[in-house]
């Protein structure tokens, strides 16, 4: 057991007075609160708590997951939404856990600070009356006056860093003093306070902080500005309004990437154009693991896909080019989408726009389509592209107002028979070039494929600060995990006791003790050492 | 090359095997080895303990194995072979695992095969290191070479996967910085397991109880030095698990994934464990709790390591779960 006391002792008790039972429990309480055994049960609760998290799919991870739990489980799946089961880290019950902790922490951290600063401030205290009660003791015989001799084993001390005192007793005795090692409770502090800030900066953070993710395909065409109406999705911290979003835009100008021979990818590389407030165009890379950064936001790469280019001609020999994003379902690139045509078949004469006319083209994409004909991708890059896709005609829902998915059609639209598939129950294939005739006589041709990169925009202001404060945490704990802390003690006496000795005043008897505060296996041999070198004397 | 890895890695298993024999054969020697005279120090160091009031109990010196002239049994010399394979089975390891990361080309940490067979490498050589250092404690050995066999064992069959390259999200120096960390933290903290249990046993065999667990702490060493030897891991290996957890992860997290802390499922393992081992040291740091509470702890801490090792990447789907794509 560590010889090193527990807490700083409470304050002394109050002067007596009427006991207010209120006041006595709250401080009881708070007490309680503090104490290193609290801290444990409450490490623990935080362990506990956080185990939900990795059971159950969290809505901050993958939504998605949630949504398929709520049709796996319909009966489940409400209640643990109740208890706050998909979003645990968030949740009332994970809060009060490490509210407490940081609570206690506080209550414990700060009077330690206290005391602490207290004891580097104080000289080493007088030795016990008793050194030969100590761990670690032993006596020697050293030529000399007391205050030379203790004067020297001071010196030495003081050389072996160690905080050294010497005091002259009443009696003509002299005490040395020494401790060593404040360091192992200075970086404990450290830790604890840096974990205290690292807390502080998560919240920062989140307040601060804001995210949002954009599909971003090829070409100068395309392209967006760092303004919400034209990200997918995006959180902003409760502080941040969107007019504090910084101004820039950025173009997508190439996209490479490159996959081993079993189609596992080996790099990727996106090229951008950054317009910063308006000023000339910039070109930047950015990869995985080496994201844009532009300062006040960060740009990910996180996905990436292909965008079929598809030219419909209607009835009236009009065309209007999409350039489409398929989402990939498998690692070789399999996609899925949609293209939609509202505004064709629009009569030249009269300009009305007959919605039972618009056009829906829904069905795969595969970069690299197999020999066999298997609807699957057999590889990531483009070797062999085909498109396969199913024609719809009729009303396709866009004009409702209710924000429809640009990646699937209208399902109510199918179900209620207003959109009709006009072209077989087997999807239509394309190669790349070719261009489909349909029942009514209208085109849709394969124009080509553009890249697509799927980004993440992300800025967190205490990023910086966080890694600053873990790794003075780190520190910490390095120096507490290996500091000992420890007290020598020597007292040094004219040697009467040596009766008849011939020569009555050359003799000082030094007797000393040591005291390992802390758990210290080696400290018998640094004790051994430094009574070696008191006996020996330094000049 | 990758075929010779795995031949490799089946001869270290083998010899980690036979190590774990010899092991139990100069356990079965029991008190006739030098080492097993070792273990009987502690009624000395009772009543050192029990003499002076304020006396921390702790001032016995762990190493202090007592050397008595004589001549060496055959005991000694099956020990002495022991730790020889072991170093070998060690050799062996290390070959294994050089050859996989000369197969694919890269570090060989990319996917949960390699990473336990990196753990348990690193736990190995810890090992390896202590009973070189002490050899009081080498009756541990039975029970180290056994848990590495176990643990290789399952890697083998639960999560062996073919030589593969490393995704892009993979390849990045933080990510060696990383993983690289993290495994020797958690190979220290795997193998600070055993003596934590022995720990326990051996407290119970002096503190007088001689049924079946404990019997098997007659010849290992003194409970305060097994005690003091797994802080001694712990604290080490803590560190190191922070830094390669919680500081090196979330930078390269930062820089792949766009957030330095998803809670994703095995981030969320790697916090219980950490919160886990940060309780053991407080634990040990507070007089009114326990050692063997404490130690208890520990362990508790090594299963959730487990968990992380295996239990994650098997039944979660995450970020992190590159383990299933090879
Ligand atoms: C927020 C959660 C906490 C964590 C993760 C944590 C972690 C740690 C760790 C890892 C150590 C061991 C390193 C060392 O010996 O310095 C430690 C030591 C210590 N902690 Fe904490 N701690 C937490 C909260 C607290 C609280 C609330 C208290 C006060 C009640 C406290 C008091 C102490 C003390 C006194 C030590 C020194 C033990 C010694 O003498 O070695 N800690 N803490």
């Amino acid at each position: 057991m560590t010889v090193i006391e527990e807490r700083p002792a409470p304050p002394a008790a109050p002067p007596p007075r009427p006991t207010n039972r209120l006041w006595a429990l709250l401080r009881n309480s708070w007490r309680q609160l503090t104490s290193m055994r609290t801290a444990l049960v409450l490490l623990f609760l935080l362990a506990i708590a956080a185990i939900p998290g990795s059971v159950f799919p969290q809505r901050g991870v993958n939504a998605e997951r949630v949504t398929q739990y709520y049709q796996a489980h319909p009966d489940l799946a409400p209640w643990l939404e109740r208890l706050g089961g998909f979003e645990v880290y968030a949740s009332p019950w994970f809060a009060s856990i490490y509210l407490l902790l940081f609570t206690s922490l506080i209550g414990c951290v700060v009077p330690r600070l206290i005391d602490h600063v207290r004891a580097l401030r104080m000289a080493p205290p007088e030795a016990p009356k008793r050194l030969e009660r100590l761990p670690e003791h032993a006596e020697l015989v050293r030529a000399g006056e007391p205050a030379e001799v203790a004067a020297s084993v001071a010196r030495d001390l003081r050389r072996r860093r160690f905080r050294t005192k010497v005091r002259e007793g009443e009696d003509g005795n002299w005490t040395v003093a020494a401790e060593k090692g404040y360091l192992k409770e200075t970086g404990n502090l450290l830790f604890h306070f840096a974990l205290l800030s690292v807390l502080i900066g998560v919240g920062f953070g989140h307040w601060y902080g804001w995210h949002a993710n954009r599909l971003l395909v090829g070409g100068t065409d395309q392209g967006f500005c760092n303004t919400l109406t034209q990200y997918d999705d995006s959180t902003l911290g409760p502080r941040v309004q969107p007019a504090d979003l910084p101004n820039f835009c950025l173009k997508l100008t190439d996209f490479d990437a490159t996959f081993q021979s079993t189609g596992q990818p080996k790099t990727f590389l996106a090229t951008v154009q950054v317009t910063r407030d308006n000023g000339p165009a910039r070109t930047r890379e950015f990869t995985v693991n080496d994201p844009l950064r532009l300062g006040d936001a960060n740009v990910y790469l996180i996905g990436h896909g292909y965008a079929p280019v598809l030219k419909y001609t209607d009835r009236f020999g009009v065309s209007q080019t999409k350039v489409v994003p398929f989402l990939p379902i498998d690692a070789m690139q399999t996609s899925e989408g949609v293209a939609q045509f509202p505004d064709v078949n629009i009569d030249p004469k009269t300009d009305k726009r007959d919605p039972a006319l618009q056009m829906g083209f829904e069905g795969r994409y595969l970069p690299t389509a197999p020999t066999d004909g298997r609807a699957t991708s057999a590889y990531p890059a483009e070797n062999n592209p085909m498109l396969y896709l199913t024609a719809y005609r009729g009303d396709l829902g866009l004009d409702v107002g209710t924000p429809g998915s640009v990646y699937s059609l209208d399902q109510e639209q199918l179900a209620s028979g207003d959109l009709e598939n006009v072209s077989g129950t087997r999807p239509h294939a394309l190669k790349l070039g070719d261009t489909w005739k349909l029942d009514d006589g209208t085109k849709l041709e394969f124009v080509g494929t553009r890249p697509f990169a799927t980004l993440s925009v992300r800025y967190d202001p205490t990023q910086g600060l966080l890694l600053v404060g873990a790794v003075l945490g780190l520190i910490g704990l390095m120096l507490s995990l290996s500091g000992h802390r420890r007290r020598v003690w020597f007292r040094v006496r004219a040697n009467s006791d040596l009766a008849g000795s011939p020569d009555a005043s050359g003799g000082t008897l030094v007797t000393a003790g040591g005291l390992p505060r802390t758990d210290y296996p080696g400290f018998t041999d640094e004790f051994t050492t430094v009574v070696k070198a008191a006996e020996e004397g330094t000049p | 090359m990758a075929e010779l890895s795995n031949q490799l890695m089946a001869a270290a298993v083998l010899a980690y095997l036979i190590a774990m024999v010899c092991y139990a054969g100069e356990y079965a020697f029991g008190k006739r080895s030098r080492v097993g005279r070792a273990a009987l120090r502690p009624a000395q160091a009772k009543q050192l303990v029990g003499a002076g009031g304020p006396v921390p109990d702790d001032v016995v010196p762990d190493d202090v194995v007592v050397e008595e002239p004589v001549k060496r049994g055959r005991g000694e010399l099956v020990g002495m072979i022991a730790v020889g394979i072991n170093v070998l089975a060690v050799l062996l390891h290390l070959g294994g695992l050089v050859t996989r990361g000369v197969a694919a080309d890269r570090m060989p940490w990319g996917n949960m095969y390699e990473y336990i067979l990196s753990t348990t490498f690193i736990a190995s050589a810890v090992w390896i290191g202590v009973v070189l250092a002490r050899p009081a404690v080498r009756h541990l050995g039975l029970f180290a070479s056994l848990a590495l066999v176990v643990m290789l064992g399952a890697a083998t069959m639960i999560a062996y996967t073919p030589v593969g390259p490393l995704v892009p999200a993979l390849n990045s120096y933080w990510f060696v910085i990383h993983v690289s960390t993290i495994i020797i933290g958690s190979g220290i903290f795997l193998i600070g397991a055993v003596p934590a249990v022995m720990y326990l046993i051996r407290n119970g065999y002096e503190e007088g109880k001689r049924s079946f667990p404990y019997t098997l702490g007659k010849h290992v060493p003194a409970a305060v030095a097994l005690e003091r030897l797994t802080f001694r891991l712990h604290a080490f290996a803590f560190p190191l698990f922070t830094f390669g957890a919680l500081i090196a992860g979330p930078i390269w997290a930062e820089a792949s994934w766009g957030r330095y802390w998803g809670w994703d499922p095995k981030e969320v393992w790697a916090f219980i464990s950490w919160v886990v081992y940060a309780g053991y040291l407080h634990a040990r740091a507070t007089p009114s709790v326990k050692r063997t509470v404490a130690t208890w702890i520990a362990l508790l801490g090594f299963v959730t390591m487990l968990m992380n090792l295996f239990g994650v990447n098997l039944f979660f789907e995450g970020l992190h779960s590159y383990a299933n794509a090879g």
